[in-house]
């Protein structure tokens, strides 16, 4: 499996991060990493931790700002491996195929659903286009810092390049008018004709060997769909119902790409070939108030998180905002306890198993010595209703403190909070789902 | 007003016919009333169909061959005071959603009675949550959509479901009310007009009808049900979330002097004062409702703000046009306690504030003897990410025995 190398910190990470250690001393610590802490201490330094254990036991830099979180709780940020915060967009109307489309190039970082996220403890997201098209563009990872352009929230591989993935998705949501696929055959079949000729498009190169003569006129589309063929690339696949699923599984077998499943509202059906699947990292989840709303989530029941995780598919969750508030990130986990999930499962379902999803998780996803300070103070359990987040760190620079007033704002809503979101709920308007 | 009377006689008799079956009994390590301080170890006794007696479990001998469920927790059966369940089906799909006709931006003849589906998925979905009682009808997506209804979550037809038949008509001010293209209403000062016009037609029907067979109009469907607002026996049901629509409903009700209750109110809190004033109540929009477009400003603590200002105020679950397709109170109480609302107030919210709301508060909303038996049961803490919802009794019958 193919990880991505530790980053090179950007600057723009550090422009906001504490040159002064920061202890958080008494909470009761969840470092997912290990049992939970009753009485913990957690150091971070240079935005990065530095120290997790028993405050007994945990040495406080004398150089260190104190923080006494007695009666909190802290664990790390959260993951959301399926956000449309900021407004993103992706391809247009003229195909069912956009390789080349950039979320990159779409996202609107004023959008006060970057700031609710923060509010929801939410650290790491990949933020993606979709799903009206069979591939609707490539998605991108953010860090959740604060930031006036979105190269402040971009995240860096280790050899310069960003990190993101490619968003595909199966069913009724790419089903529209020519030039986009009428059925279920026809989609899969248009699927696999882009992916052969990206076949005999990295073939082509290949045999080029460098030589400019024999080199096939660049392709942007083609490009990101070789970097799929070659593994170097996740793809976010949204698909709902057991049969869409399972086309899914028969796609990336016969092009041996690596896929998240999105959504699987129907996950629970098919539980054991999507665990038998090699290609599949995981299943992201979206658990939903009732059941329906489209045809294809009429099965979308909470006990999915559940018998996906018994069955050994690493199973983690995602917001979909605005089909659900990034504020309320945490619900979607007790909602996969409240039927029958694990509670240290689902702790890790909106942590590492999102930081695995992103391939993230030598870098984010646990309280561990070396990994990014992305943690959040919350006022108690993390699955209760009644708590709230309290403060919210990335790569050791605070990002959200609810005793600020414009912080508050953004937490509890209020005039304002929603400054520069769209007018039209995306998507929504257009009958299609995010 | 004859149709009513039939649909009442209906349900008579099936209150009757299920007398054998509703001799239950509900044991609760805490009972919230919602009539009083909560009840440790407590016994709600139901004999057909109606609460008999309830009080410490020590001071209460429960009657041989009562059926007898216990729980952690007992709360009055919950009530949706503004939803489009049975109406608005789960599958989203031309065919089952009747919430919403678009023929015209004036309805109000439209009845939530004739477009009840009592067997729709949804309708089972609340009620296994606990929800007993819902306010359900026409969606507020234009300028008066149609009729409302109070159901009961029982029955498989709609006149064993009923409480209300004609419970409030459903207007809209603000961007639901708003018709694309080159129809009307396609401002707000046009909204305002149009509205005033037909509450302006339906005072001079009402004269008009009371005068000689000569003059007597035409019977209009459509202005007999607006008379009954004129004529203060439904109130209207105005959805406007911005502050200068809730204005806008209150300065039409002080023209028309009509009863009003103020719909989704995103931005209630910028005009407390204002709502308070004019003694309207409020059933407050869906907790979790998205925060785009005209609700861009709702707070999560708004139901905090109106209960203390002293205005009486319901949560709904709403109407959502996509994922979910119905949102459940019980969620969106639980949000609101959490938001400064509390566990008492966010109760009273969907259970006896509601009801009185609705003007069914002699019914049902709270646990009191002579009320109907709708009782929800939970495994801890109702609003809880984590408890559940172990039983339902309605009219004293169990209707859900679910883990939910």
């Amino acid at each position: 499996m193919l990880r991505l190398p530790p980053a090179i910190a950007l600057a723009a990470a550090l422009a906001g991060a504490q040159d002064v250690p920061q202890a958080f001393i008494g909470a009761r610590v969840i470092p997912i990493a290990g049992p939970e802490i009753e009485n913990g201490t957690v150091v971070i330094h240079d935005g990065k931790i530095v120290a997790v254990g028993e405050s007994s036991e945990t040495a406080t830099p004398d150089s260190a700002e104190r923080h006494d979180v007695a009666g909190k709780v802290i664990m790390p940020g959260f993951v959301d491996t399926h956000s449309h915060a900021g407004n993103v967009e992706g391809g247009d109307g003229s195909g069912p195929m956009h390789p080349d489309a950039r979320a990159l190039d779409s996202i609107n970082v004023r959008d006060a659903r970057l700031q609710k996220a923060q509010a929801g403890g939410i650290t790491t997201a990949n933020i993606m286009p979709g799903s009206g098209h069979l591939l609707s563009g490539q998605t991108l990872y953010v860090k959740h810092r604060d930031g006036k352009t979105i190269d402040d929230l971009l995240i860096r591989c280790a050899d310069g390049s960003l990190a993101y993935g490619v968003k595909m998705a199966n069913g009724t949501n790419s089903r529209r008018d020519p030039p986009f696929p009428g059925t279920r055959a026809k989609s899969a079949a248009l699927v696999r004709e882009r992916f052969v000729r990206a076949a005999e498009y990295r073939d082509r190169v290949a045999r080029a060997e460098g030589d400019p003569e024999k080199l096939p006129p660049r392709d942007l589309g083609l490009e990101t769909l070789v970097e799929i063929l070659e593994g170097k690339r996740v793809v976010h696949f949204h698909t709902h119902r057991h049969d869409d699923i399972v086309t899914v599984l028969r796609l990336a077998e016969e092009f041996g790409f690596r896929v998240v499943l999105q959504h699987v509202s129907d996950g629970w059906l098919v539980a054991d070939q999507i665990a038998a699947s090699p290609h599949v990292l995981g299943a992201s989840l979206i658990l939903i108030d009732s059941p329906g709303g489209k045809i294809e989530a009429k099965d979308n029941r909470l006990e999915t998180a559940r018998i996906l995780d018994a069955a050994g598919v690493l199973t983690g969750f995602h917001s979909d905002d605005s089909i659900t508030d990034s504020r309320l990130f945490n619900r979607m986990a007790a909602l996969g306890v409240r039927a029958g999930m694990p509670r240290e499962r689902a702790l890790y379902g909106l942590t590492m198993a999102g930081a695995q999803m992103l391939e993230m998780e030598d870098r984010i996803g646990s309280l561990e010595p070396g990994k990014d300070a992305d943690l959040i103070v919350l006022s108690g359990d993390p699955l209760s209703v009644y708590t709230q987040v309290l403060q919210t760190w990335v790569d050791g620079s605070k990002v959200f403190d609810r005793s600020n007033p414009k912080d508050r704002l953004y937490a509890e809503g209020g005039f304002g909070a929603s400054h520069d979101q769209g007018a039209i709920l995306h998507g929504i308007a257009k009958g299609e789902h995010e | 007003m004859r149709r009513i009377l039939c649909l009442a006689s209906v349900l008579g008799c099936c209150i009757a016919a299920d007398a054998g079956l509703a001799q239950t009994a509900v044991r609760g390590g805490i009972v919230h009333t919602a009539a009083g301080e909560p009840i440790r170890d407590a016994v709600v006794v139901i004999e057909d169909g109606r609460i008999s007696e309830v009080g410490p479990a020590s001071e209460i001998a429960i009657p041989d061959g009562f059926r007898t469920l216990s729980a952690e927790v007992v709360t009055p059966g919950l009530i949706d005071a503004r939803c489009t369940i049975g109406l608005s089906g789960y599958l989203n799909q031309p065919h089952d959603q009747d919430q919403m006709e678009q023929s015209e931006p004036v309805q109000p003849e439209l009845r939530a009675i004739d477009a009840y589906n009592p067997h729709e998925h949804l309708v089972a979905w609340a009620r296994s949550y606990g929800v007993t009682t819902i306010h359900t009808g026409h969606a507020p997506r234009s300028l008066i959509s149609g009729q409302t209804a109070v159901l009961k979550l029982r029955g498989g037809t709609v006149s064993e479901a009923v409480v209300k038949p004609l419970a409030m008509i459903a207007a809209t001010l603000g961007e639901g009310a708003r018709e694309s293209g080159k129809k009307s209403p396609g401002t707000r000062a046009k909204m305002a007009s149009l509205l005033r016009a037909e509450l302006v037609k339906a005072r001079e029907y009402i004269a008009k009808r009371a005068s000689d067979d000569e003059k007597r109009p035409e019977q209009s469907l459509r202005l007999d049900a607006l008379a009954k607002v004129i004529e203060s026996e439904v109130p209207l049901l105005v959805t406007a979330q911005r502050a200068q629509d809730i204005l806008t409903a209150l300065r039409i009700r002080d023209e028309f002097q009509i009863p009003m209750v103020l719909d989704g109110a995103a931005e209630a809190y910028e005009v407390v004062d204002r709502i308070r004033d004019a003694g309207v109540q409020v059933i407050l929009h869906p907790t979790m409702m998205r925060s785009r477009g005209e609700t861009e400003n709702l707070s999560f603590e708004t139901a905090a703000t109106l209960y203390a200002a002293g205005i009486r105020t319901a949560i709904q679950g709403g109407y959502e046009p996509y994922v979910p397709k119905s949102r459940l109170v019980l969620f969106e109480a639980g949000v609101a306690a959490a938001h400064g609302l509390g566990f008492e107030n966010a109760l009273r919210s969907i259970t006896i504030d509601a009801a009185r709301i609705l003007g069914v508060d002699g019914r049902v909303g709270s646990i009191e003897v002579g009320k109907d038996g709708d009782l929800a049961l939970f495994d801890g803490d109702p609003f809880e990410y984590t408890s559940h919802c172990v039983g339902v009794v309605i009219d004293g019958v169990v209707v859900s025995e679910a883990t939910r």
